[in-house]
């Protein structure tokens, strides 16, 4: 069956992230020769668009505007709006991010439509979509389909393949005017304060170094951050470690916090409570470094190492350092 | 200040999931105020203590929810509101109609609800709520001030931190970080019990099964596959971290 499918680009620093390219790949699947287009929305990011051509969109909406510069309810949801009434698609893509997250379940109440939250999977049963879905965190899946109207679906990194871009596959660039003005913006963004954290997203990253009530001190984060360097990781921390006041709530990784799903998670003096297990157990490979031989990280960790991170973890930076530079 | 706080029961984040006939089981489960809806009360009875005015929680959700609207109010809050008729449970589309039209009966200045549930953790009801009640929202605040007629909030972006400024009347979701919710006092406990509580109907809210009816269906409920347990490494720790590396290179493939 032919659907339409639009994917609204999610960008981080003026970039297309790859949660976006995930997204194209699966339109491009379930769109059964209907027509994948993607929309990019800010200011200064038509240069993107050529970019969502290879991955797989026939056609890239192209909004600019120094009032979409950073993203407010109001101006980006008026300016999806009016692209999903002319281009009026079967299936709208957000990605599970901030700006998604948030704008999504705007649009669908205001088209009156039902919407699958933190997609890590969708596929075409016999014409209807299924999508696959974490509840409690990832300590269960529900399988779901919306039966009618638009549907709308927030996608979760790392979980559906991106593919490799085609350079051969272009997409026709549609330049849309900004349908608003700045009074009607009911919400301001007066400062964005940038986080001193590795400039790795934490739900995007494909590896994580995780630090929990061993790290013992803010202070003792500084051979994870090392070792994350080294990797490209970035680092996120247990309940434990954010209520002890080690390191800001914004990096806590379970149940509350944020749900991780990487290549690699190392968690570091984390001895695994239920809640932090939720948020992390579906990484692909698990390393737990813990000094209690009996510490519950060890159920779900593929490699485990006994010890004292404060001496395993400089000696991995520097296995990897050598490894790494070979 | 009029401050409404929405609110769900959930499972407590330190249990298990266990499936009986397709469903989770909710036998024997702790059951608490989500904890981002926590902060939304917590926030919502501090706004009161700066400014005065009256806290209405709100909760859509079977009798048991009681519970978590009575240790709201020994929290502080005012005065409860609960929706437990099973007509009006659906999913994000149906809740949000239906505590649209509760909190329409109310009067209100802001609007506190957590930023997600961690049960079902789609995130979509506050928002939804919002747009239904044209008002604008700011999600996922980390800290949150009112002052002359204006609301500055700080929204976690994915790590950044975004100040932004609305006006009342509007909509405020709860990001971990907001505040520390207070344990409710023994007094508090024992005046909870008097203050109001009020129950609607679907008559009342001027709805019926129909329509509010879920856009969504579940399927299948399911559990990931248990993890088999990891392979702990010996041998002195040089060694150890030799043997992972390589593994993670090349049995892995994650390097």
């Amino acid at each position: 069956m032919a659907r339409k499918l639009l994917v609204i680009a999610d960008l981080r620093n003026g970039r297309v992230r790859n949660v976006t390219h995930e997204a194209l790949a699966a339109a491009r699947r379930l769109a059964g020769g209907g027509e994948v287009a993607a929309a990019l929305v800010g200011d200064g990011v038509a240069g993107q668009a050529e970019g969502l051509g290879a991955h797989g969109a026939d056609k890239v909406y192209v909004v600019e505007g120094a009032e979409l510069a950073q993203y407010t309810p109001d101006a980006y949801s008026a300016v999806v709006e009016r692209l999903i009434r002319s281009a009026d698609p079967d299936v709208v893509f957000f990605a599970h991010s901030a700006v998604g997250r948030d704008l999504a379940p705007k649009l669908a109440a205001r088209f009156g439509a039902g919407q699958v939250s933190d997609v890590v999977d969708v596929a075409d049963d016999g014409g209807e979509l299924v999508f696959t879905r974490p509840i409690y965190a990832g300590k269960a899946f529900t399988r779901v389909k919306i039966p009618e109207g638009k549907v709308f679906a927030t996608i979760r990194p790392n979980n559906l393949p991106a593919g490799e871009p085609d350079s051969g596959h272009t997409a026709v660039v549609e330049t849309v005017p900004v349908p608003l003005s700045g009074e009607a913006l009911r919400t301001v963004v007066k400062d964005v304060v940038q986080k001193a954290t590795s400039g790795v997203d934490l739900t995007e990253a494909k590896i994580i170094v995780s630090g929990g009530r061993g790290v013992k001190s803010a202070e003792g984060f500084k051979p994870l951050y090392e070792l994350a360097e080294v990797l490209g990781a970035a680092v996120g921390a247990s309940r434990a470690a954010c209520d002890a006041g080690y390191c800001d709530y914004s990096m806590q990784i379970g149940q509350t916090g944020k749900v991780v799903t990487p290549d690699l998670y190392i968690a570091c003096g984390i001895s695994g409570a239920i809640q932090h297990l939720a948020g992390m157990s579906n990484s692909k490979v698990i390393v737990a470094i813990n000094k209690d031989p009996e510490a519950p990280i060890f159920k779900v960790a593929n490699y485990g190492i006994v010890g004292d991170l404060f001496e395993v973890v400089p000696m991995l930076t520097e296995e990897l350092k050598k490894v790494l530079a070979e | 200040m009029n401050i409404i706080v929405c609110m769900k029961q959930t499972f407590d984040t330190e249990e298990r999931i266990v499936l009986e006939n397709g469903k989770i089981k909710e036998d024997g489960v702790k059951f608490v105020i989500n904890p981002y809806d926590e902060y939304a009360v917590e926030e919502a009875i501090r706004l009161k203590e700066q400014h005065g005015g009256q806290v209405t929680v709100i909760t859509l959700g079977p009798t048991r929810a009681e519970e978590a609207l009575r240790t709201a109010l020994a929290m502080g809050a005012d005065e409860g509101v609960i929706i437990d008729d099973p007509a009006l449970f659906g999913d994000e589309y149906t809740a949000s109609r239906v505590l649209a039209k509760a909190i329409e009966k109310h009067p209100y200045d802001i609007i506190l609800c957590g930023n997600q549930a961690v049960d079902d953790g789609s995130g979509q009801v506050a928002v939804r709520v919002a747009e239904l009640l044209g008002i604008p929202h700011i999600g996922t605040v980390t800290k949150l001030e009112v002052a002359d007629g204006k609301v500055t909030a700080h929204r976690d972006a994915e790590g950044d931190v975004e100040i932004v400024e609305g006006r009342p009347p509007i909509l405020v979701t709860a990001q971990q970080g907001l505040n520390e919710p207070r344990y409710p006092s023994l007094i508090g406990i024992r005046k909870a019990n008097k203050k109001p509580l009020t129950r609607y109907t679907a008559a009342e809210l001027g709805l019926d099964a129909g329509t509010a009816s879920a856009k969504s269906e579940i399927l299948e409920t399911f559990l990931p596959k248990p993890k088999a347990g990891g392979r702990i490494l010996q041998g002195d720790l040089a060694a150890q971290v030799k043997e992972l590396v390589q593994a993670l290179r090349t049995e892995e493939k994650v390097l």
